[in-house]
């Protein structure tokens, strides 16, 4: 069950990380060629796995209580973060993640800028590419490293992850534009309410306490966090609409 | 410097983000968990109405 919640979880998270990635590879690909944006996607892939290989044996060396309470602690932090903005976004606070926008916006800024060849490569398709894929995916890493050392199994959401990537990828190369069809404002929801779930549970226990049943109550944990973001929701909808007269 | 301190925002953008008192409510509820486990009361039940205060105090301010 825990491990089933764990490779989901790691899995939404990135799932929702790459197709942003995706959007800005895309954008630098079409507009300003494919080999100075794949290869900003290489450099930044390397990158990334340097920082993984290097933080996450590091991070098996903490105590689990001390590890739990500070990857609780941040993922909560980072967890209301993105319900609050999911639960603004459904309420009508926010605009709704367009990915279809963002992808014309990269396209435009792209067109606009100057060129200029380093290393053979245009430079501004390899920083963008690089910096997209780098940002994006640092947010995946940061995911992947906090419920996989939290819950001792680095390797289970790892393959969340990477999941996530191939799909992506397939995806993304028989698309080849902006896979505007994920339903990507509800994902972000599932993700700030797993991360929020996952974050008052590893908190907790980090603080000392422990939960009734252990592991057995993240499904009430859970339960909890969709019935208070259906409740805020429906509280700010409430409020947005004017009162008939 | 200008490098290291572009990575210590984006850091703090990405885990505490825009409102940074909610990740100071997350703090202090957290610390009162452990305050309360010190004296020997068993207090997992502590956090959850404590995120739900911390979120509905965010969202206030956010919906305003």
């Amino acid at each position: 069950m825990t491990a089933g919640f764990l490779v989901a979880s790691a899995f939404l998270a990135s799932a929702v990380e790459f197709v942003e990635a995706l959007t800005i590879v895309l954008a630098a690909g079409i507009t300003r060629g494919w080999r100075s944006s794949l290869a900003g996607l290489g450099a930044a892939t390397v990158a990334l796995a340097a920082i993984v290989a290097a933080l996450g044996p590091a991070l098996t060396l903490i105590p689990i209580d001390a590890l739990r309470l500070v990857v609780g602690a941040l993922l909560l932090a980072f967890g209301l973060q993105w319900l609050r903005k999911a639960i603004l976004r459904a309420s009508g606070y926010k605009a709704l993640h367009d990915e279809a926008e963002i992808f014309a916006r990269e396209q435009a800024d792209a067109r606009a800028a100057g060129s200029e060849q380093r290393a053979g490569l245009d430079w501004y398709a390899f920083t963008l590419s690089f910096k997209g894929v780098l940002l994006e995916g640092l947010e995946v890493a940061f995911i992947v490293i906090t419920f996989g050392s939290a819950q001792g199994s680095i390797g289970l959401a790892a393959l969340g992850a990477a999941v996530a990537l191939v799909l992506v990828a397939i995806v993304g190369i028989a698309v080849r534009g902006p896979l505007t069809r994920v339903p990507e404002n509800t994902l972000k929801f599932a993700v700030g309410v797993m991360l929020t779930t996952f974050g008052i549970f590893w908190s907790t226990e980090g603080a000392g306490a422990h939960w009734p049943g252990d592991e057995a109550s993240l499904p009430g944990v859970l339960a909890f966090v969709i019935l208070l973001s259906a409740a805020a929701i429906a509280t700010l909808k409430r409020r947005r609409q004017p009162a008939f007269a | 410097m200008n490098h290291i301190r572009a990575f210590g925002l984006f850091w703090w953008d990405f885990v505490v983000g825009d409102d940074w008192r909610a990740a100071a409510g997350v703090l202090l509820a957290i610390g009162l968990t452990a305050a309360l486990v010190a004296t020997g009361l068993d207090a997992w039940w502590l956090m959850p109405p404590a995120v739900a205060a911390v979120l509905a105090l965010s969202l206030r301010r956010a919906s305003r």
